[in-house]
């Protein structure tokens, strides 16, 4: 650092007297780069956050001619005390808690079983990977387009063939509503799509792992079992942790895939926190006050999760 | 404990011999040392004993018992690695417990044991602490402890002291063969310092190229080198090594030297052959009268001694043991005499030692 200001000021002395007119100083170089992205993020990211957080105190609509009137925490009183709210959250709770675990198991387990070098997995690692790279919205419209009832394969995969025996979409079987069906089929297109996200990172865990600890292992009679579970599992753990801290932290904001598939219903079966905030903000009333308080609730419970999540992952990590 | 045979054991890789077939037998109790420099087989030698590495051939028997097939775990040996390869993740005693855990052995005599072996190896202070944050020398006593904690049938050791500097190398040394001696552990120990090699070893295997070289006790390796690789690698310097000429009881050196072969050897030679003679630094003796004869070359101070470079001729140079208290300046002309008893010789041709008749 020392050596390139000294450097720099004595290129500059010996040049000024020619052409001090067209010499940029550095701090004027400085600030060209850094005051664009800066208004940049002033305007559609400063601007809007505050913005927000002042209309969620406000009867604002978007749709009103009229200004905003201050209305204090009514708008979170109101949202805290709606079963709506509790409602969306406990079904996004049921979304995140099963599509999470089952993206953990899987993921794992195909990192296992692709760990080994052989013939042909760097082609089959790279066909798993696909999913995770589509984009949702076409994910969600596909697999509709598979759970279909009628002709979608789905139903036949799973020997449910015979026409009109089970719409996992509208949540019904022989005719019978059957609750939760809709979410299972939301959350079944979440694992198909992310477990390789899991897989991905759980992969680069296990080849940071030397092959010495399982000699070692090896050496003192360790069983496969043991040998996973007190040197595969730990070591993984930090980047595992990681994986499942996007995925919960994804899982919770979860809109695109949902609105795909089914629009959160039927009912309000699928219907998670951000669509039920997408709803509330742009469908019908646009009650924009509201929705900004309801945003920002959810934004602390998905700051307080990751909170938890992190300070276990130093935990692991710190050890 | 255990005795373990070796016989025609090979390992190749595609064409390429690791370890040419080898035979060998280890008796109960004892320390054997493999010595040779990097890749000449000792240590697939090691793991192939361990069960780490498979044998392209021949057989092992720990006990009589054939375990070339088995896998590691079934062969109740233990192995301490170059570089320890404690678990990094559980704390030293968590890492000594792992095989007891692994077995399923129940936490009293689990405790019991582990308190043995601390108290053995003096890091009862250690328990609590990451492998991470020890130093070398420590590493390697909680390596030896989960060696010991099981009590294995025969013990393995891949260069425990590579990876530690002069000082703790020494004093762990000596902790290690004081260990194997108390315990009469049977040991397979490798290593390419033959220094280590000497002080530790009951018998030292000296390899080369993948070829065993010689077996025998520190001092038959060191005053009788099966052949010239073996004189040139044990000791430091190693062995002097002469080319010359045999001729009516005589062996022409160069620079004009005249070297009359000791009692026993005139019938190990044959007229106009060509011979090496070889003798250790010590039983070379600087004397006014010397048969030998030669420049200083250089001096170099040891403390107890003076060790002098001395070139006969041409780029011949030997080394001789000197009194500290003279001075030897360099380019000055010196006589000596090797003691007969330690002269050695050797064919070039085949390179192998001849023997007194």
């Amino acid at each position: 650092m020392a050596t390139a200001t000294v450097e720099s000021s004595v290129t500059k002395s010996r040049v000024q007297p020619q052409s001090a007119q067209r010499q940029l100083s550095d701090r004027a170089i400085m600030n060209l780069f850094i005051w664009p992205t800066l208004l940049l993020l002033i305007a559609f990211n400063f601007f809007p956050l505050f913005y927000s957080l002042y209309l969620s105190f406000t009867n604002y609509r978007a749709t009103a001619t009229t200004a905003p009137v201050w209305l204090g925490i009514e708008n979170y009183a109101n949202i805290l005390t709606s079963p709506d709210l509790w409602q969306a959250f406990t079904t996004s709770g049921k979304y995140v808690l099963f599509s999470v675990a089952l993206q953990t198991i899987i993921g794992f387990a195909l990192a296992m079983l692709v760990r080994g070098k052989f013939r042909g997995s760097g082609l089959i690692t790279t066909l798993i990977l696909i999913p995770m790279m589509l984009s949702p919205v076409v994910v969600g419209l596909f697999w509709k387009l598979m759970y279909n009832p009628n002709f979608g394969y789905f139903n036949y995969l799973i020997g449910m063939g015979q026409e009109g025996s089970l719409d996992m979409i509208a949540s019904r079987m022989f005719n019978q509503p059957v609750p939760n069906l809709a979410l299972a089929a939301v959350i079944l297109v979440d694992v198909w799509m992310w477990s390789p996200f899991v897989m991905l990172l759980v992969l680069s865990g296990l080849n940071a792992i030397p092959d010495y600890l399982y000699e070692a292992a090896a050496i003192d009679r360790a069983s496969s079992w043991f040998q996973f579970w007190h040197i595969t599992l730990p070591q993984v753990k930090p980047l595992l942790l990681i994986a499942v801290l996007f995925r919960t932290i994804e899982a919770l904001k979860s809109f695109d895939l949902v609105m795909g598939m089914t629009g959160g219903g039927p009912g309000n079966q699928t219907e998670l926190v951000a669509v039920y905030l997408y709803r509330v903000a742009f469908l019908g009333q646009f009650r924009s006050g509201y929705a900004s308080a309801l945003a920002y609730i959810i934004l602390i419970i998905v700051i307080a999760i990751s909170n938890l999540y992190i300070r276990n992952l130093n935990r692991a990590k710190g050890a | 404990m255990a005795t373990i045979q070796l016989k025609q054991v090979e390992k190749k890789f595609g064409d390429a011999y690791a370890v040419k077939p080898l035979d060998m037998t280890i008796a109960d109790g004892e320390f054997i040392v493999l010595l040779g420099p990097s890749g000449c087989g000792k240590t697939t030698t090691l793991r192939m004993i361990s069960g780490l590495e498979t044998v392209t051939g021949g057989q092992i028997l720990l006990n009589d018992k054939n375990v070339t097939w088995l896998h590691p775990s079934a062969r109740d040996i233990a192995f301490v690695f170059q570089f320890y390869a404690l678990y990094p993740h559980i704390n030293v005693h968590d890492n000594i417990a792992f095989p007891l855990q692994a077995q399923g052995e129940k936490k009293e005599l689990i405790d019991e044991r582990i308190k043995q072996v601390v108290e053995l190896l003096r890091i009862q202070h250690l328990l609590n602490k990451r492998p991470g944050g020890l130093s070398g020398g420590d590493k390697q006593r909680v390596a030896l402890a989960r060696a010991l904690v099981r009590r294995p049938a025969a013990f393995l050791m891949d260069e425990p002291l590579g990876a530690l500097d002069a000082d703790l190398r020494e004093t762990m040394r000596a902790e290690i063969r004081q260990l194997q001696l108390r315990l009469n552990a049977t040991t397979v120990y490798v290593t390419h310092d033959q220094i280590e090699a000497m002080a530790m070893g009951d018998r030292i295997v000296v390899m080369n190229t993948a070829v065993v070289q010689q077996v025998g006790t520190p001092t038959e390796v060191y005053y009788n080198p099966a052949n010239l690789f073996v004189a040139k690698f044990i000791g430091s310097p190693g062995m002097n090594l002469v080319q010359g000429q045999f001729a009516d009881g005589v062996v022409q050196l160069p620079g004009e030297n005249r070297y009359p072969l000791p009692d026993g050897w005139k019938n190990a030679m044959t007229r106009g052959e060509n011979v090496v003679v070889g003798f250790r630094p010590e039983s070379a003796h600087v004397n006014p009268e010397g048969k030998l004869h030669g420049e200083v070359y250089a001096t170099d101070m040891h403390g107890s001694y003076n060790m002098l470079h001395v070139n006969m001729a041409g780029d011949n140079v030997v080394h001789l043991r000197a009194d500290r208290a003279t001075r030897y300046p360099i380019g000055a002309n010196i006589r000596f005499d090797i003691d007969p008893p330690m002269a050695r010789f050797f064919n070039p041709q085949n390179e192998m030692a001849l023997r007194r008749q």
